[in-house]
């Protein structure tokens, strides 16, 4: 069941163009831009938000006057479903650089990203990557591709000073770990990183517990981790096994300073809303906008009044379309070779992310950095670093 | 076949090579690729009559034996191609000593076929020596020395050699006494049998044939998109698209499947074009196969088979 | 240590009965039309979605709604024999088995166009109740979905063995054209079991529901295991659904146990191939 897809989204233009009527007739040829993501499949709700984002950020940079240095041209979102399909993504990338494509934003997952950005690279066309975490992306010494967010290697590093820096704070309460993971390359990677930086940081490692995907039940992983009695648990996988994880623990009444997830795949609002008992006090090391930037706010409740739920996928989708706006801006061309240029040179800032000024080295956004999470009254809140912080943690969790 | 038809098909093989949109050619190249894989289906599904749900197991193997040979013994990939024609033969003739010794057949072989590609998932995600689940990037490295194709039209050139090559296998099938005894175990067991057919070694060989046959489309998706991974060699849903393509198509035909195929990526990509909202383009996809299972029983093929009688 | 191996053996027998529920239906369709349903998982997640969308939008508990869901299920099941399945298949094999395959793609989609990609669950009072048993402390909707997995397989086998239209959905099984004789129509009987199998996953997904999570591909999730229990069990028996259940959930829990959760899995697989090749009829099954 292969199946492909190309669709023109002209519903975004033709709505710009009902708003500005003088402005749209005498306009630059509009630039288009290929939007790779999962929508159907196994990945289609997170790769559905990355697109969403994507779109709402070529509204928003249309309904402001297009790209000015070249006369006000318009985008034009290619968009394109990659089911979670190596070959369907690259079979996208040649259609979409046929049909023109400028650019490319996708494709939340890593193994499609690798697959994408290696077909867009054959073209040269400006591939800025919205999601998609594996370092192996920027690594490969492709000349065409851009992370404007962070690596796996800066998560987890980032993850373990985020965690010293939350235990020192209260105390150093938290001595002991119990490490679950999922185990394929998402969880694995991370985790060889974990173990070995916790010591460094005083808490030891009592276990390693790995788990497939699908895993159906959690008790048995659940009384290991009681067997142990470890002060916190650090969690590596994905949406399902985290929900159910994180209830087990509840319900087999684990008691423990906290949990801590590195990108844990069911952390999110609707987790907060739907599993508010088990979801509240659960800390998360991931991405997240700057809680202290109004646009970031406004940002959210546009998402949320539009009946979305918000999630971190959202302003990734976004701001990767920013970051190739900005490109062509600045190199007053579509012209590949030009705004890969401006890629390099970019200093990007006009975002809400908590990052620094943008500085590429070979693709990838060394000031890029993820956050300290923490569900707190059914809201998500930074709770480290201190300069994006918008709450203190509650660290260790009060007791049941 | 007639005289037009064979011009017909030459055009439709060879047309490709005289395109300049790398998307056509990419499109080509999947509808091939995708009826090879139904072909080598074919002839064991449909020849044999052994309708396997887990062919992707030929297909990753022939995929991690492309990776494996490379990053962890340095060899060139050319020589994937001979190693996983050996180690899918060898796996095919396995499960098909196993299975037919224990005399499966029927929705009993469907489904210990879908066990094994489940084993098999499992383990290449577990086992340091497949990198578990990070699955194996293959390095970068265009160049037809390498086995890496920047132009579309080479990788076609080889689908479409592998098509040839398991077609061939397939017109043989139809003639040769082997595929004569492999047709009459499908049609009568103990028929067969009586008339002195060796049940388990027949039914093997036509497996460990298919499976030899199959490995060689994991081969070029490696090189293709080099990264391997559990889910991708050991999928469910690659052996679906395989019987699916193999039996909307044709089973037990030799043009079955490549009919298959054509029809079903023509529609696949015309449901998923215009179509904005996700999932419904699929949807559409899965009423239009029903529609076809239910006006076509004999498959697409059945239309020309009416036709000519 | 002994704590822990006690604990998951219940574990594994309370996982067992839920994964029995699954696998009634499953083998009650195979007993009969001798296919494999390939759109098992697909309704199954139907199922629990009609079960989530009643507790999130009507505030009804899954276990109430259970009644409903079922016999929604059940007319479901009919319909789509009846209108679908039989009339594109003819009652051929090789055709049923595609058209379960072609409903499968068009309920996933449909729910995912629907619903979105996105896990959801419910969280209620039961939610975190727990039997406490010595050291153990057992789920109160594991226990509930155990317990009622037994009373449905009772029920059902009971409803074969001793009313007229179980008599004549055993006799159809059986010998199809020798029923047609005695004035049964198959097609009809098959469209009932086919609906009276798709009951059971709307009892199934009321009952799973409270202790897990609900997602489009969320039927992927039990539909090996489920065939891995008829066959394990013996396709078309009832109380080989739920010792197969059992015997599965108590190989996964223990197989988790000892060779890791990660490679745990292939325990269930194993099995799966162990008893094709070795006893295919099952332990209950007639031969075939």
């Amino acid at each position: 069941m292969r199946h492909t897809r190309l669709t023109r989204r002209s519903t975004l233009a033709a709505a710009a163009t009902l708003a500005m009527p003088s402005i749209a007739r005498a306009q630059a040829a509009p630039i288009k831009l290929g939007l790779i993501h999962p929508v159907t499949g196994a990945l289609a709700g997170a790769g559905g938000r990355c697109r969403l984002g994507g779109q709402l950020a070529i509204a928003d940079i249309n309904a402001a006057g297009g790209i000015k240095s070249m006369g006000g041209a318009k985008i034009e979102a290619l968009l394109g479903d990659a089911q979670g399909r190596p070959e369907i993504a690259t079979q996208l990338v040649d259609q979409m650089a046929e049909a023109g494509a400028a650019g490319f934003t996708g494709c939340f997952a890593s193994n499609l990203g690798l697959a994408a950005t290696q077909a867009a690279a054959k073209y040269g066309i400006p591939f800025a990557i919205d999601s998609g975490i594996a370092d192996a992306i920027t690594t490969r010494g492709l000349k065409n591709t851009f992370r404007f967010f962070p690596n796996n290697t800066t998560a987890t590093t980032d993850a373990m000073a985020a965690l010293d820096a939350i235990n020192k704070k209260a105390g150093s309460p938290a001595k002991t770990a119990v490490i679950v993971h999922e185990d394929s390359e998402f969880g694995t990677n991370s985790v060889k990183l974990q173990a070995a930086k916790l010591p460094l940081i005083g808490i030891e490692v009592k276990a390693l517990l790995p788990h497939a995907t699908p895993t159906r039940d959690f008790t048995n992983i659940v009384l290991r981790i009681k067997a142990e009695k470890p002060d916190i648990v650090l969690i590596s996988n994905y949406e399902n096994e985290y929900v159910l994880l994180a209830r087990t623990l509840v319900q087999q009444r684990v008691e423990l300073m906290s949990t801590y997830s590195i990108s844990g795949g069911g952390f999110n609002l609707k987790f907060a809303k739907e599993a508010p008992q088990v979801a509240e006090n659960m800390i998360d090391f991931n991405h997240w906008h700057n809680p202290k930037d109004p646009r970031a706010t406004a940002f959210r409740k546009r998402v949320e009044d539009s009946g979305q739920f918000y999630s971190w996928e959202l302003p990734f989708g976004y701001f990767a379309v920013k970051l190739l706006a900005d490109a062509w801006e600045r190199a007053g061309s579509a012209d590949k070779e030009k705004a890969i240029a401006a890629l390099n040179a970019s200093t990007f800032s006009d975002h809400f992310m908590p990052y620094g000024p943008t500085k590429f080295t070979d693709g990838q956004n060394s000031g890029a950095h993820p956050v300290a999470l923490q569900i707190q009254q059914g809201d998500m809140h930074v709770i480290w670093p201190d300069s994006f912080a918008d709450v203190a943690a509650v660290f260790p969790r009060p007791k049941a | 076949m007639k005289a037009p038809l064979i011009v017909v098909g030459l055009v439709l093989a060879l047309g490709p090579f005289a395109l300049t949109s790398q998307s056509l050619v990419n499109f080509a190249m999947l509808t091939v690729v995708s009826a090879f894989l139904g072909q080598c289906w074919n002839i064991a599904g449909g020849f044999g009559g052994l309708t396997s749900f887990g062919h992707t197991i030929f297909f990753g193997t022939g995929a991690y034996t492309a990776a494996i040979l490379q990053t962890r013994w340095g060899l060139n990939p050319w020589l994937a191609l001979p190693a996983a024609l050996v180690t899918g033969s060898l796996v095919g003739a396995a499960i098909g000593a196993a299975a037919f010794r224990a005399g499966l057949r029927g929705s009993y072989f469907a489904l210990v076929t879908l066990a094994f590609a489940e084993v098999f998932r499992v383990l290449s995600n577990s086992l340091d020596f497949t990198r578990g689940g990070l699955g194996i990037n293959i390095p970068l490295g265009m160049g037809a020395g390498n086995f890496q194709f920047a132009d579309r039209r080479s990788t076609y050139a080889v689908a479409l050699a592998f098509l040839v090559l398991a077609t061939a296998a397939a017109a043989w099938l139809k003639r040769a006494r082997f595929g004569a005894r492999l047709a009459a175990l499908r049609e009568n067991e103990d028929a067969a049998a009586a008339l002195g057919v060796n049940l388990v070694r027949t039914k093997t060989i036509a497996l460990a044939l298919s499976g030899g046959l199959t490995a060689l489309g994991g081969v070029l998706y490696a090189q293709t998109y080099l990264y391997v991974d559990p889910a991708i060699s050991f999928g469910v849903e690659r052996s679906v698209e395989m019987l699916l393509v193999a039996m909307i198509g044709g089973a037990g035909t030799v043009w079955g499947p490549i009919l298959g195929a054509i029809v079903l990526h023509i529609i696949a990509d015309v449901s998923r074009s215009w179509i904005d909202t996700p999932g419904f383009a699929p949807m559409l996809y899965g009423v239009v196969l029903l529609v076809i299972i239910g006006l076509l029983p004999r498959g697409i093929i059945g239309i020309w088979e009416r036709w000519r009688a | 240590m002994a704590e822990i191996y006690a604990a998951a053996l219940i574990n594994g027998l309370l996982i067992g009965g839920v994964y029995a529920l699954v696998a009634l239906g499953l083998t009650l369709i195979y007993g009969v039309l001798h296919i494999v349903n390939f759109a098992h998982g697909s309704l199954l997640m139907v199922a629990m979605f009609a079960a989530w969308l009643m507790a999130e939008k009507a505030g009804v508990h899954p276990y109430a709604a259970l009644p409903v869901v079922a016999l929604a299920m059940f007319a479901l099941g009919w319909l789509l024999y009846r209108y679908v399945i039989g009339r594109v298949s003819r009652g051929e094999d090789r055709a049923i088995l595609l058209a379960t395959l072609g409903v499968a793609v068009v309920l996933d989609n449909v729910f995912l166009t629907l619903f979105g990609g996105d896990t959801r669950q419910i969280e209620s009072d039961l939610t975190f109740a727990v039997i406490e048993a010595g050291p153990l402390l057992l789920s109160v909707p594991k226990v509930i979905a155990f317990a009622v997995s037994l009373l449905l397989a009772g029920a059902l086998w009971a409803f074969m063995a001793l009313t007229d239209t179980g008599r004549a959905i055993r006799a159809v099984a059986k010998e199809p054209e020798g029923a047609r004789l005695m004035g049964i129509r198959p097609e009809r009987i098959f469209a009932l079991a086919y609906g009276i199998g798709i009951g059971c996953l709307g009892a199934a997904g009321c009952l799973l529901l409270p202790s897990f999570f609900v997602s489009p591909h969320v039927g992927n999730v039990f539909v090996l295991v489920a065939f891995t229990i008829v066959v394990l069990g013996g396709m078309g028996s009832f109380p080989g659904a739920v010792v197969g259940g059992l015997l599965i959930g108590v190989t996964e829990s223990l197989g988790g146990l000892w060779l890791g959760e990660s490679l745990g899995p292939i325990g269930i697989s194993l099995v799966f191939i162990a008893v094709l090749l070795f006893r295919p009829t099952g332990l209950f099954g007639a031969a075939r």
